[in-house]
Parts: C-alpha cells; structure tokens; sequence
C-alpha cells in the first residue's frame, strides 16, 4: 500500500459529536452491578406501577401484549464509557402508564435484588423511556437486566435499572441506591451530572 | 457477577480508617448478624464497591471514588466494633 489511512477512533482529533463531555467510545458491552445478578423467572416475573391510589400490574405475558417498539439509542456510563447506536425493543413508559394516574412527580424505580434509583416522572414520558425486554433482537441477558431492565437513554445509564420490578411514585425526589452514596440525584451526562 | 471476601477492603478502605477494617465487627441492619468485615462479599465494579452482608445480601457500605473525592457509605451498619491497642 502507499499509504496509511489513520484508523478510527485513534484519539480525539475526531471526537464524535454524539459523545457527551468526558466519555470515551466502547464497542463491547461492560457489565457493572452492586450485588450478584438475581435470577428472575418469567412465570413468576410481574411488572408493577404503584401510586398513592393502587397497584397497577402485569404478568410477563400480559406485559408482552403490549404494544412493543424498537429503540435505537446511545447510551453512556458514568464510568465513562459511551456506547452508540445501540438496539433495544421495550415497551414505552407512555404505554405502561396510559392509565396511571397520580398527583406525584417523582418515580423510584425498584428491582429484584433491591436495586433502587430515582427519576422525574417529567424525565420517563414522551418518548423518554421503556422497559425494555431484548438487546440486539435477542431476550435480555440477565447480567445486562433480564428479563426486563429500564432503559432511560438521555441520563447516565445507572438510571436503566437491571431487573426493574416496580415503579413507585413518591412526593419528593428522593434518592435512590447509588444517589444515596454519592452519585448524582439526577444524572445528565452532558451536563457531566456524575456525583453531589 | 464474581466477587471477592471481606478481606479485599484492607486496600481500599486503609486511606479512611485508622484501623484495620477487615478486623472490625460490624453489625448488619438488615438481620442483624455481627460479624467481621473480612467475611462481607465485596463487590466491585468501575461505579463502585458494594459490602454486602454475609448472611442476607443486605448492603453492609459502599465506596465511591472519584479523583480527589471519595463517599464511604455504611448506611446498612448499625456499630462497627473496633479493637482498641
């Protein structure tokens, strides 16, 4: 050859612009977790929305009824690492809370294992979030969150959480597990929103 | 996920205590078992590390370092008994 072309991605001549400040490109998948990877049967697995009113529920398959979509999205870790055009199918939180009502603003998401982390309602809506139940058209593999994770794309990626089981709505924006311990209440990463 | 024993937080949390962690008893929230450090499971990832309690899961603390800052959490420990010299 008489020449060398330079490669991709070799350094930050040419950032990519869909990249938030600080977060460096990855094409694997790294798997980050505060405890073991629970096991969750689909026969027993129940997706719940509670408010100050009642419960709303579905069983996998009345979840799987729902109207699903494919989302293709960028996703980034507060670790610093980014991932682009990613592909997900999940239902819409639109969907999920069409028939949801509450005077609250605030959502704590709720896992199996225990894993907590806190969104506004403002934040989940319009197109903003799913609950998503494939990655790369295969079923979520449980150390990404199967059977079902929340996939929040626009905030740093310990919002999506593994293994959601529950939204709660609550009064106030309180903290969830990592926001407990130093991580930001709300997360943005182009705003660098990592810690307090 | 793989995790280590208690004594993996010797490093980790020498720059904070003045004592040796791993020796010191703590008493879970979750079931209330004392027990020393040394046989919490540690999880560690890039985001952070996770103590959990030998007996039920329940997180024991949590350390998250950043740069020049670090949040040492113990939010699931009632006492932590220490041996005096």
């Amino acid at each position: 050859m008489s020449f060398v072309t330079r490669g991709f991605g070799g350094g930050s001549r040419d950032r990519d612009d869909r990249l938030p400040p600080g977060q460096t490109l990855v094409q694997d998948f790294p798997v980050l977790s505060a405890g073991p990877t629970p096991e969750v049967d689909t026969g027993e697995w129940e997706f719940r929305i509670i408010t100050e009113a009642g419960t709303h529920r579905w069983s996998w398959d009345e979840f799987n009824a729902l109207p699903s979509e494919d989302i293709a999205t960028d996703i980034h870790c507060v670790t610093h690492w980014s991932k682009l055009g990613t592909s997900w199918r999940g239902v819409s939180l639109d969907t999920l809370f069409e028939n949801v009502e509450s005077q609250f603003d605030y959502v704590m998401a709720r896992s199996y294992g225990g894993y907590t982390t806190n969104v506004p309602l403002d934040e989940l809506l319009d197109g903003q979030a799913w609950v998503a139940t494939e990655f790369d058209g295969e079923p979520l593999d449980p150390e990404h969150g199967g059977p079902a994770r929340l996939l929040v794309p626009h905030l740093y990626f310990w919002k999506s959480a593994k293994w959601v089981r529950s939204l709660v709505m609550m009064p106030r924006d309180d903290p969830g597990f990592w926001e407990q311990n130093g991580y930001h209440l709300h997360g943005d990463p182009w705003q660098e929103e990592r810690y307090w | 996920m793989d995790h280590l024993d208690g004594n993996a937080l010797a490093g980790p949390l020498a720059d904070y205590f003045a004592f040796d962690v791993t020796e010191a008893r703590a008493r879970c929230n979750g079931c209330g078992e004392v027990a020393e450090f040394a046989r919490a499971l540690v999880f560690a990832s890039p985001a952070g590390t996770v103590v959990r309690c030998s007996s039920c899961d329940h997180v024991l603390a949590t350390l998250v370092e950043a740069g020049e800052r670090a949040w040492l959490g113990l939010s699931g420990v009632s006492a932590l008994e220490v041996r005096r010299a």
